[in-house]
């Protein structure tokens, strides 16, 4: 049996490299790595991967150890029950932009779940500038009461200042 | 009526353009109605192409009616040699394949295509297209010239183009 799929999540402060020095020392120790998600989050680089294969959670905090160090990183590894080939397909896209302010997130985001939303990917940025911020967040999920429920539920905020916006989205199979 | 198997990534055959038919017989008839099978036996499946099932021709199915929401089309489609004439704007949506099991990824399509082809019998047809029945037509059409989606891969945070601005 495979060991189980470990969940390393990994921030430090962007440059090149990181990703080129994390994962040639995971797969010098004959680590395999599954779905992983990175991205500059702010100025810090942010990296979610599963690995598996290269011992237990420890094991690769050890193994990561001089990579740590040098790039000033702070690392977590858990063990999980993740595993591959779990893919659901969003159905909608919500899509929210407006004058940032605190509570957005939380606002729109129980709004949705109250709708039946399950979110399987958010991405949000702020623009504009320091004095001026502009957010904006872009939402693909699976409504599981129907993308009805997701427009009345958006419909129903009034939040007059805030853009917010829902797509349906089908995918083509073929 | 059998489906046929499904060819899946990395085999070559899927990377290969395809030939023209040339021959309108009784075993291109039967072979059309196994992809056709093979078609609707595919989870979510709203098209198909020869070289999908091995077979090396110029030879597609589309059929935007078992979109999961009702869109424009013209029905369940047999293309043989399609070609597409015209293309106009453009759109980011979701796509994936019966080649390319458990990932859907984004591709920027023609909005709108005229494409022209024969029917099943060798009969010339032209059809305007668009939406989500343009984007099949143009995966299908693809396919036929040895292209997967996985070739055309957008940003993952790419947006998804609105049909009506509101």
């Amino acid at each position: 049996m495979q060991d189980k799929w470990l969940i390393l999540t990994l921030v430090g402060e962007d440059r090149p490299g990181i990703v080129a020095n994390v994962t040639r020392v995971l797969f010098g120790a004959g680590a395999q790595l599954g779905e992983a998600s990175m991205m500059r989050l702010g100025n810090q680089f942010a990296i979610m991967m599963m690995v598996r294969g290269a011992g237990s959670p420890e094991d690769v905090i050890g193994l990561l150890e001089s990579v740590r160090v040098e790039f000033h990183l702070k690392l977590h590894v858990d063990e999980t029950d993740a595993a591959l080939h779990q893919v659901i397909e969003p159905d909608v896209l919500v899509t929210v932009h407006g004058a940032d302010r605190a509570g957005i997130v939380a606002e729109v985001t129980a709004a949705l779940a109250e709708a039946g939303l399950n979110i399987l990917d958010l991405r949000s940025d702020v623009g504009g500038t320091d004095t001026a911020p502009i957010y904006i967040m872009q939402i693909e999920g699976e409504a599981r009461q129907g993308i009805e429920a997701i427009e009345q539920a958006v419909a129903g905020l009034g939040l007059q200042e805030l853009s917010v916006r829902v797509t349906p989205l089908d995918t083509v199979r073929g | 009526m059998a489906s046929l198997e499904i060819l899946t990534y990395p085999d070559e055959r899927l990377k290969t353009g395809c030939e023209p038919v040339e021959t309108f017989n009784p075993e291109l008839q039967s072979f059309i109605d196994h992809l056709i099978e093979t078609c609707s036996g595919g989870p979510g499946a709203v098209g198909i192409a020869a070289p999908q099932v091995g077979v090396l021709q110029r030879i597609c199915i589309v059929d935007a009616t078992r979109a999961r929401r009702p869109v424009d089309n013209h029905g369940h489609l047999v293309l043989i040699n399609p070609e597409i004439t015209a293309w106009d704007g453009f759109a980011v949506g979701r796509e994936g394949c019966l080649s390319v099991p458990d990932y859907t990824g984004k591709v920027i399509r023609a909005e709108k295509i005229e494409l022209k082809a024969q029917d099943r019998n060798g009969k010339p047809c032209t059809f305007t297209m668009s939406g989500f029945e343009a984007r099949i037509a143009q995966h299908e059409v693809d396919h036929l010239d040895g292209i997967l989606f996985l070739d055309r891969l957008v940003s993952r945070h790419a947006d998804l183009k609105r049909r009506t601005p509101t």
